[in-house]
C-alpha cells in the first residue's frame, strides 16, 4: 500500500530535510515543507478519516483552511492533544503525532459505519424527530448518541504553552499574501503607509507563487517568478510588517479585526517550551484591504465524498507546491477552464491523466488545445453519476448531459481512476468582509456572491472581489488602489499581461443522475454529511428560510462551516423553491472563519490572573489565620475561620455565639464606601434614599434604602453626616461600582442643578468592625482618649480621633444587633488596628468571624440583605419596612411606583420569618413554600431565601418570600423537600431582641 | 467593537463606556402628579429603532461623563456625539 508517490523537486520542499511522523500509530517520512496532508498524499495515503452522521471513510479534499474532511487529532501527549485540527494546515516536524476522528476501534474498520447502511433512516432533523420521544428517554439516548457522536478528544491536563494577546494599530492592513495582497502591501508601503501584511500560511505569493505554466505571464515572465521579485521587494519597507501563519478569525465594525498568529506549532515538541505558542492579534487599522482570494466549489454528484476525490485546485497545488501526485490513474471533472490548468501541470510532471470530464458541451480556449493536443481524452457534455471504492475510489461512471443540463441521456461509460479532481468554479472567499457586515450582491452571469456595500473603511481586490482571472486581477488593482488610498499612480500601470483563461462556465447546482433523489447520496456538507437530498426533504418538510434550512440539515454547521458546500445548498434551494438565489440571501458567516484553540482567546488571564481579585489591607491576616474565603464581587473575603478541623457549620456556630456572648471582629473593609460633599449634599440624599436626611446632625448615622425608579429595593446601607456638606455614604460590597454609576447618572443627567460631588472611597480605608456586649471595652483600650460614654457617643454616631497619631473615624453603628463599633481608618493602617483590637480583645474571647457569621447574626434580626432576601422585584413595602419610606417627601428615586397598580397588591411576595416545627431541622436556601400540597398544580407561595440553625436561639430560623405573607402570620406552611415535607409556621422576622436592647447594652 | 469619540477625552475604544438607553427621556418633575399610565410610559416605554437612535453612554473607564450618542443601529456609525444638556446637532 506505502508507495513513494513524489513526483519533482518542488522548491517549496527541502528534500534533504527528512523528517519522521507518525499517523495512527505508524511511522510515515516527509520532507521539511510538507504539511501533514501532503506527507500522507506522498505515501499514497487518502483514508484519514470518517464522516461525522454516517461514518463513511473520508480522504483529504482540499490543500487549505477550508478542508472539512482532513480532520485529526494531533498529539498523544495528554496536555497537548488538539482535536479537530485540519491536516492541510499542519506542517509537519520530527515527531508528530497524529490520529484519524470519529472511528473507533480504527479508521480502517469503524463500528459507526453502520450508519452508513441504516442512512436510509436517518434522514435530515432525525435525532430531532426522534430522540425527542418521550421525553423522560432522552437521557438514555443521549448515551449513546454521545458516545458515537463527537469530534475528537480535549485535553484532560493544563494547556502547558504560553498564549499572548497584542494590540496593533496600523494604517492599512492587507489580507492575504496572494498576488493581489502583494501588490496592495508594496503600494500602501510605498507610499508611506504603516502597513501590515498577514497571511494564514506559511509562505507568501497565495496560488499564483506556485504557477509554472507558459499560459500565464505578466511582463513577459512566468507569473510565479514575476510575484516572486515583488516579494523580495516588498521584504525591504521598514513601514511594512509581514506576519504568515496568521489567520484573520474575526473582522468587526470599526476596522477592528482579531488574528492569530501561529509561533510554534511547525516546531518539534521539545523546541517550544517557553516560547509564546499563539497571539491574539487585536487589529485596529485605519484602513483594510481584504484580499483572501476564491475557494473552489466541489461538484455535487453521488458518491461525491470517497477517498482519492479531491477538489482539482488542491491536486494542482501538491503537485505544484509540494512535488507530490495525489494518484497514478487521475481524472477530472469540471464545468470550468479552471481544471484544466491542473491538467497541465499534472502533464508537465509527468504525471498520468486518464480523461477529463467537462460538462460544457462547446468549449475552447488555449489551454483546452494543449490538453487535446497531448492526447489526453476529453469528455464533453458529460457528467459523472457515480463512483464507487469503499476506502478509496477506483471508479467512475459517466453519462452524458441532456441539452438543459436536467437529465442524462444514453448509456454509461465507466472509467477506472484511483484520483478524481472535481472543479465546479470559484466562490469569493467573502466571509470576513460579511463578518464586517458588508452587504453582498449576486452576479449571475457565474452565479457568485461578490462583496457590495462597505461598511467600514475598507475594500475587496482580486479573486474575493470576484476577478478570477489574472488579467481581471491586475487590470482592476490599478485602479482600486489608487482611489483607496488616494495616491496618484502604482508600480502596476502598464503591466503586460498574458492569460489564457477562458471563463465559460456551466452551472449545474446538483448535478443529475440515472437514479432517482432518494437513492442517491450527493453530499453538500462533507463534514456534516448533509445531503442534497436531505435539503430536499427540509424543503418538503415546509421549511423555507435558509437559516431554517441550515439548522434542520445541518449544512454549513461543522468546524468548517461549510465553506465548501454552502453555495449548492443554496443553488438546490433556489432551483428546489423556484426562487432566486440573489433573493434567498446567504447564511451569516461567523467569526472565527477558521476555529482559534482557546488558549489565543484567553492569553496570559489564566490562572490567578483569570478574573481580577480585590484583597483587603487585612487580608494577610486572614490568610494566616486559616480563613476559608469567599468571593463577593471581586473580593476575597474571609467566609470562617475553621479552628482545630472544624467544619462550617461548626465554625460558623462557635463564632455566632462568641459575637453575642462577649465579642466579634469583623473585617468590613469591603463595604463600599462613597465620600459625598457639596452644599446640596442634603437635598441629594433626600432625592435617592426613601426616608429623610435633611434634619440628621453633624455627627449622626442613619440607615438607609435605596431603590430603582421601579419601586423595586436596590441597596442599602449607612450613612453618616460629616459636616455640614459632607457625607460618607455606605453601599453593600457588590454593590460598590454600580451605586456610584447610578448616583453619577442622576446628578449629571436629571439633577445638574444639584452642587453635589462624589468620590469612591472604598480603597481608601479599612474598616474593622468589634461587636458584642463587651466590644466598649476592647475599643476603649484600642482608642483609650475618646469617651465612649452612652451620652457622649449614643448608637448611630460618629467621631473623629486618633489612634496613635493615626486619624480615623469610629462609627457606632451595628448589623448584628449587638453593640458595636466600626473603625475605619487609612487602609494601609488597617491590619495594625486589627491587631489591636485582637490585643485587647484577648481577655474577652474576641473572635474573628466571617461573612457566613455575619449573615447568620444578621438573619437573627431579621435584618436583610440586598440581593439575596431580594430580587429586584420586591419593594420596602413587601419587605415589611414601611417604617423607612418616608410619607412627608414630595418625592424620592422609586416612589412613584411603590403606589402603581401591580406594586399595592396584597398579594405580593412579601418577606416573612420561617420557623420550622421542628427546631432542628433547618430549611434550604432556595426551597420552595406552598400551602396546599394536595392542589394540582400546586401552587408555589414563594421560596425561603435564608436560613440558619441559630446557636443564640437554639433553634432553626429563616427569611422567605411569600405571597401574601404578611396577613399569614402563624399560619403553617409546607416546604416540600424531595423525600420529605417540612412543615413551617410563619413568624415576624425579627427572631431575636425585638425591643433593641442589646445595642445598647 | 466601536470607537467612540467621548467629548471630553476623545476617541476610545467601545470596552471603556457603557451603554445607557434610550436618550432624552426627561424624568418627570412631577411624579407624584401622574396616573400609573404616564409614569408607566416614563418608566418602561423604550424605542427599539432600526436606524437614526440616540443614545445615552458614558465613559465608565475613563472621564465618568455622560454623554449622548446618535447611532445608526443598522450599521453601528456614530454620526455625532454631544455633551448632556446640548441639542442633538442632527436630526
Ligand atoms: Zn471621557
Amino acid at each position: 500500500m506505502t508507495k513513494n508517490l513524489r513526483v519533482k523537486t518542488s522548491k517549496f520542499i527541502d528534500e534533504t530535510y527528512k523528517i519522521s511522523f507518525k499517523f495512527n500509530g505508524t511511522t510515515y517520512y516527509g520532507y521539511k515543507g510538507d504539511t501533514l496532508a501532503s506527507a500522507l498524499l506522498a505515501n499514497n495515503i487518502h483514508l484519514v478519516g470518517r464522516s461525522f452522521k454516517y461514518h463513511r471513510p473520508r480522504g483529504i479534499m482540499t490543500a487549505g483552511s477550508e478542508e472539512p474532511n482532513a480532520i485529526v487529532q494531533l498529539h498523544k501527549n495528554s496536555s497537548r492533544t488538539e482535536p479537530n485540527v485540519r491536516a492541510t494546515e499542519v506542517e509537519i516536524y520530527e515527531g508528530l503525532e497524529a490520529t484519524s476522528q470519529n472511528c473507533w476501534p480504527n479508521v480502517n474498520f469503524d463500528i459507526g459505519g453502520i450508519n452508513n447502511i441504516l442512512s436510509p433512516i436517518l434522514p435530515a432533523g432525525f435525532y430531532y424527530k426522534t430522540f425527542m420521544w418521550p421525553a423522560n428517554f432522552w437521557e438514555k439516548y443521549e448515551y449513546f448518541i454521545r458516545k458515537s457522536a463527537g469530534l475528537g478528544k480535549s485535553p484532560t491536563m493544563p494547556d502547558p504553552d504560553i498564549y499572548e494577546h497584542k494590540y496593533i494599530h496600523c494604517d492599512i492592513l492587507v489580507i492575504g499574501a496572494g498576488i493581489s495582497g502583494i501588490m496592495a502591501a508594496k503600494t500602501a508601503a510605498q507610499n508611506g503607509f504603516k502597513t501590515l501584511l498577514v497571511d494564514e500560511k506559511p509562505y507568501l505569493g497565495g496560488s499564483t507563487i506556485y504557477q509554472n505554466s507558459e499560459h500565464f505571464k505578466i511582463n513577459n515572465q512566468i507569473s510565479s517568478s514575476w510575484l516572486d521579485k515583488e516579494i523580495n521587494e516588498i521584504k525591504k519597507f521598514e513601514n511594512l510588517e509581514i506576519k504568515t501563519r496568521t489567520s484573520v478569525a474575526a473582522f468587526h465594525g470599526y476596522n477592528f479585526l482579531l488574528a492569530r498568529e501561529n509561533l510554534t506549532d511547525h516546531i518539534p515538541l521539545e523546541q517550544r517550551n517557553n516560547k509564546t505558542r499563539q497571539r491574539l492579534l487585536k487589529i485596529r487599522a485605519k484602513k483594510v484591504i481584504t484580499a483572501t482570494g476564491a475557494l473552489e466549489r466541489p461538484l455535487i454528484f453521488d458518491n461525491n465524498d470517497r477517498p482519492g476525490i479531491l477538489l482539482s485546485s488542491a491536486i494542482e497545488k501538491y503537485t505544484n507546491l509540494f512535488g507530490v501526485a495525489c494518484g497514478e490513474k487521475n481524472v477530472l471533472f469540471t464545468n470550468n477552464d479552471s481544471a484544466y490548468e491542473t491538467a497541465i501541470s499534472l502533464y508537465q510532471k509527468g504525471i498520468n491523466i486518464e480523461a477529463i470530464i467537462d460538462n460544457r458541451e462547446e468549449i475552447d480556449s488555449k489551454l483546452i488545445k494543449e490538453i487535446e493536443k497531448n492526447n489526453i481524452k476529453i469528455y464533453k457534455g458529460y457528467t459523472v453519476v457515480d463512483t464507487s471504492g469503499y476506502k478509496r475510489i477506483n471508479k467512475i461512471s459517466i453519462m452524458q448531459l441532456s441539452k438543459d443540463g436536467q437529465k442524462v441521456i444514453g448509456s454509461k461509460t465507466s472509467i477506472s481512476c484511483d484520483c478524481l479532481g472535481i472543479s465546479g468554479g470559484w466562490t469569493p472567499a467573502v466571509h470576513l468582509f460579511t463578518q464586517s457586515g458588508g452587504k453582498l450582491k449576486f452576479r449571475d452571469e457565474d452565479q457568485v456572491f461578490i462583496p457590495d456595500k462597505y461598511p467600514s473603511n475598507q475594500i475587496s481586490i482580486g479573486s474575493c472581489n470576484g476577478d478570477f482571472t489574472l488579467d481581471e486581477i491586475l487590470s482592476n488593482i490599478t485602479n482600486k488602489l489608487k482611489e483607496f488610498l488616494n495616491i496618484k499612480k502604482t508600480d502596476y500601470e502598464n503591466l503586460e499581461i498574458y492569460s489564457s483563461f477562458n471563463k465559460s462556465k456551466r452551472n449545474i447546482w446538483l448535478l443529475p443522475s440515472d437514479k432517482i433523489i432518494g437513492k442517491t447520496k450527493p453530499f453538500v456538507d462533507y463534514q456534516n454529511d448533509a445531503t442534497a437530498k436531505d435539503i430536499k426533504l427540509a424543503l418538503r418538510e415546509g421549511f423555507r428560510s435558509i437559516e431554517h434550512v441550515k439548522r434542520y440539515t445541518t449544512t454549513g454547521m461543522g468546524t468548517d462551516q461549510g465553506k465548501l458546500g454552502n453555495m449548492h445548498a443554496l443553488g438546490i434551494i433556489s432551483e428546489t423553491a423556484g426562487s432566486k438565489m440573489g433573493e434567498l440571501g446567504t447564511t451569516t458567516f461567523r467569526p472565527p472563519y477558521t476555529p482559534l484553540t482557546f488558549g489565543t482567546i484567553v492569553g496570559r488571564n489564566v490562572g490567578e490572573y483569570f478574573d481580577v481579585f480585590r484583597k483587603t489591607p487585612i487580608h494577610d491576616w486572614h490568610v494566616k489565620n486559616k480563613a476559608e474565603f469567599e468571593n463577593v464581587g471581586q473580593w476575597k473575603r474571609a467566609w470562617y475561620y475553621p479552628k482545630d478541623g472544624e467544619n462550617m457549620y461548626d465554625a460558623v456556630q462557635r463564632e455566632s455565639k462568641a459575637a453575642r456572648d462577649s465579642a466579634g471582629i469583623l473585617d468590613a473593609s469591603t463595604l463600599g464606601k462613597i465620600d459625598i460633599q457639596g452644599t446640596d449634599a442634603s437635598e441629594f440624599l433626600n432625592r435617592v434614599y426613601t426616608n429623610a436626611w435633611s434634619k440628621l446632625a453633624i455627627g449622626k448615622c442613619r440607615y438607609g434604602l435605596m431603590l430603582n425608579e421601579d419601586g423595586m429595593v436596590y441597596d442599602d446601607g449607612v450613612t453618616t453626616r460629616l459636616g455640614e456638606n459632607h457625607y460618607i455614604m455606605t453601599t453593600t460590597t457588590g454593590g460598590a461600582a454600580t451605586v456610584l454609576g447610578k448616583l453619577e447618572d442622576y446628578l449629571q443627567t436629571e439633577w445638574p442643578e444639584l452642587d453635589v460631588y462624589l468620590t469612591s472611597v472604598t480603597d481608601h480605608y479599612a474598616t474593622v468592625s468589634v461587636c458584642g456586649p463587651n466590644s466598649k471595652k476592647i475599643v476603649s483600650q484600642v482608642i483609650p482618649d475618646l469617651d465612649f460614654s452612652d451620652e457622649n457617643f449614643p448608637h448611630m454616631s460618629f467621631k473623629n480621633t486618633k489612634i496613635d497619631k493615626i486619624k480615623c473615624r469610629v462609627m457606632r453603628i451595628s448589623f448584628t444587633g449587638e453593640h458595636s463599633y466600626e473603625i475605619n481608618v487609612q487602609a494601609n493602617y488597617g491590619k495594625s488596628v486589627w491587631e489591636k483590637c485582637m490585643e485587647a480583645g484577648k481577655e474577652f474571647n474576641i473572635t474573628p468571624y466571617g461573612t457566613e457569621t455575619m449573615h447568620l447574626l444578621r438573619a437573627e434580626k431579621g435584618f436583610i440583605i440586598v440581593g439575596q432576601d431580594t430580587d429586584a422585584t420586591m419593594t420596602p413595602i413587601d419587605l415589611q419596612m414601611d417604617w423607612i419610606v418616608s410619607k412627608k417627601k414630595y418625592d424620592f428615586i422609586g416612589k412613584r411606583s411603590l403606589y402603581r397598580s401591580d406594586t399595592i397588591r396584597d398579594d405580593r411576595k412579601q418577606l416573612v420569618g420561617l420557623l420550622t416545627e421542628n427546631p432542628d431541622e433547618v430549611l434550604e436556601e432556595g426551597a420552595q413554600i406552598v400551602a396546599d400540597i394536595k392542589k394540582s398544580p400546586v401552587e408555589m407561595l414563594g421560596h425561603v431565601t435564608s436560613s440558619y440553625y441559630s446557636p443564640n436561639l437554639k433553634k432553626s430560623i429563616a427569611l422567605g418570600v411569600v405571597r401574601g405573607g404578611k396577613n399569614m402570620m402563624g399560619q403553617k406552611l409546607i416546604i416540600p423537600m424531595e423525600n420529605k415535607q417540612i412543615n413551617v409556621i410563619v413568624a415576624d422576622p425579627v427572631f431575636l431582641d425585638k425591643e433593641n436592647k442589646r445595642l445598647n447594652a | 467593537m466601536f470607537l467612540i469619540n467621548c467629548p471630553y477625552c476623545g476617541e476610545r475604544e467601545q470596552s471603556e463606556f457603557k451603554a445607557g438607553g434610550e436618550a432624552h427621556i426627561i424624568r418627570p418633575k412631577q411624579p407624584t402628579e401622574l396616573s400609573d399610565d404616564q409614569w408607566a410610559e416614563y418608566l418602561f416605554m423604550r424605542k427599539n429603532i432600526k436606524g437614526i437612535q440616540f443614545e445615552r453612554w458614558v465613559h465608565t473607564h475613563g472621564c465618568r461623563k455622560w454623554f449622548n450618542v446618535v447611532r445608526d443601529t443598522s450599521n453601528d456609525i456614530i454620526k455625532a456625539v454631544y455633551k448632556m444638556g446640548e441639542k442633538p446637532p442632527i436630526k
